[in-house]
């Protein structure tokens, strides 16, 4: 049964990620488009870190609300993303003792 | 033999210096990963999985959240079909994704991408849609291939390894370097606020629908999708023509 699952979480994960790659080659998008398209990485961060940073600790969901600020802060130093990254984990470490 | 080779020819020294380039820039995800794949390793070993079913599922789906779900529903005793579904809405996402990545890599051919689009998750996505300038440079390809690999052996080693070996990770820490990913988000959103400020609208809106539509009970897979589309639609009023420098 498992390798059943597999398989079928395996294509329907794969055909949504395969079928832009055919669709970019034939559809040509208007401007507009591509504006929207190109503001996708950004939406889809925003939409990636909230609410999701809550459930960090999800019996003290301000955990993830003071480790995300701790990274806000280290990014908008200018720090290395992974001085960011080790940065927040730190912060966590030590708020759950 | 190649490598040598590789440096008296111009041509692949370059080709060998994009794909190291891109394997540094996949570097912070495999941090994000490696306690993450470690984790799913461990709980799908419990669920009673076997270390080549849980690696294999690895291998082929690629897909953090949706792994998670599947083991948990596997513990359940839910049927193939009812995991099925729930992976499909969790990833339609890439779709999204996908396209926003697929339109900006014109100038690389088709054979290229094909491969690439099936490496494509949550992190891909974002590391490879900030490093925008190679997408333009020669051999670019070999950069982005290079930063999806990385990813993706350490998603699939992870895995392996958690599997055979249980927490190898203390467990305090391993639960604070869940953090990891939340923090690369922020660490690749922040640079681009501090560039065009207006860009942080974009984000919060994606944020508030997300947020919004959960709260109502709709899934996190279908709360991501709307949150992204409409978070993206106000970029049409908010980001330039050009847009690459952006």
């Amino acid at each position: 049964m498992i390798i059943w699952a597999i398989i079928g979480m395996a294509v329907v994960t794969a055909v949504p990620r395969i079928l832009p790659a055919f669709i970019v080659d034939y559809v040509h998008f208007p401007k507009w488009v591509d504006r929207w398209l190109n503001a996708i990485p950004y939406a889809a961060l925003g939409a990636l870190i909230f609410p999701g940073i809550l459930s960090v600790k999800p019996e003290a969901p301000q955990i993830g609300v003071i480790a995300g600020m701790v990274g806000i802060l280290l990014a908008w130093l200018n720090l290395n993303i992974i001085i960011v990254i080790i940065g927040a984990i730190a912060s966590v470490f030590l708020m759950t003792f | 033999m190649n490598n040598t080779q590789s440096i008296h020819i111009p041509k692949s020294e370059s080709r060998l210096h994009m794909a190291r380039r891109g394997a540094a820039a996949g570097f912070p995800i495999v941090l994000g990963y490696l306690p993450v794949a470690l984790t799913y390793g461990v709980l799908a070993g419990q669920s009673g999985m076997s270390i080549s079913e849980l690696t294999l599922m690895s291998v082929l789906v690629f897909a953090g959240a949706a792994q998670f779900l599947a083991v948990s529903m596997i513990s359940a005793g839910a049927g193939a079909i009812e995991i099925i579904i729930a992976a499909f809405v969790l990833n339609f996402r890439h779709f999204v994704m996908s396209l926003s990545f697929m339109n900006r890599l014109k100038e690389i051919t088709f054979r290229a991408k094909l491969p690439m689009s099936l490496g494509l998750t949550d992190e891909t996505f974002t590391m490879s849609s900030l490093h925008k300038k190679e997408a333009k440079e020669k051999y670019g390809a070999y950069f982005y291939a290079s930063l999806i690999l990385t990813a993706y052996l350490s998603w699939v080693g992870g895995s392996f390894v958690g599997g055979a070996l249980g927490d190898v990770i203390p467990s305090r820490l391993s639960e604070s370097m869940g953090v990891a990913l939340y923090a690369m988000f922020i660490g690749l959103l922040i640079p681009s606020v501090k560039k065009h400020h207006r860009i942080v609208f974009i984000a919060l809106i994606a944020m508030t629908v997300n947020f919004i539509l959960q709260a109502w009970g709709m899934s996190e897979g279908w709360s991501i999708v709307a949150g992204t589309l409409l978070g993206g639609l106000s970029g049409v009023w908010i980001l330039d023509d050009e847009g690459e420098d952006i």
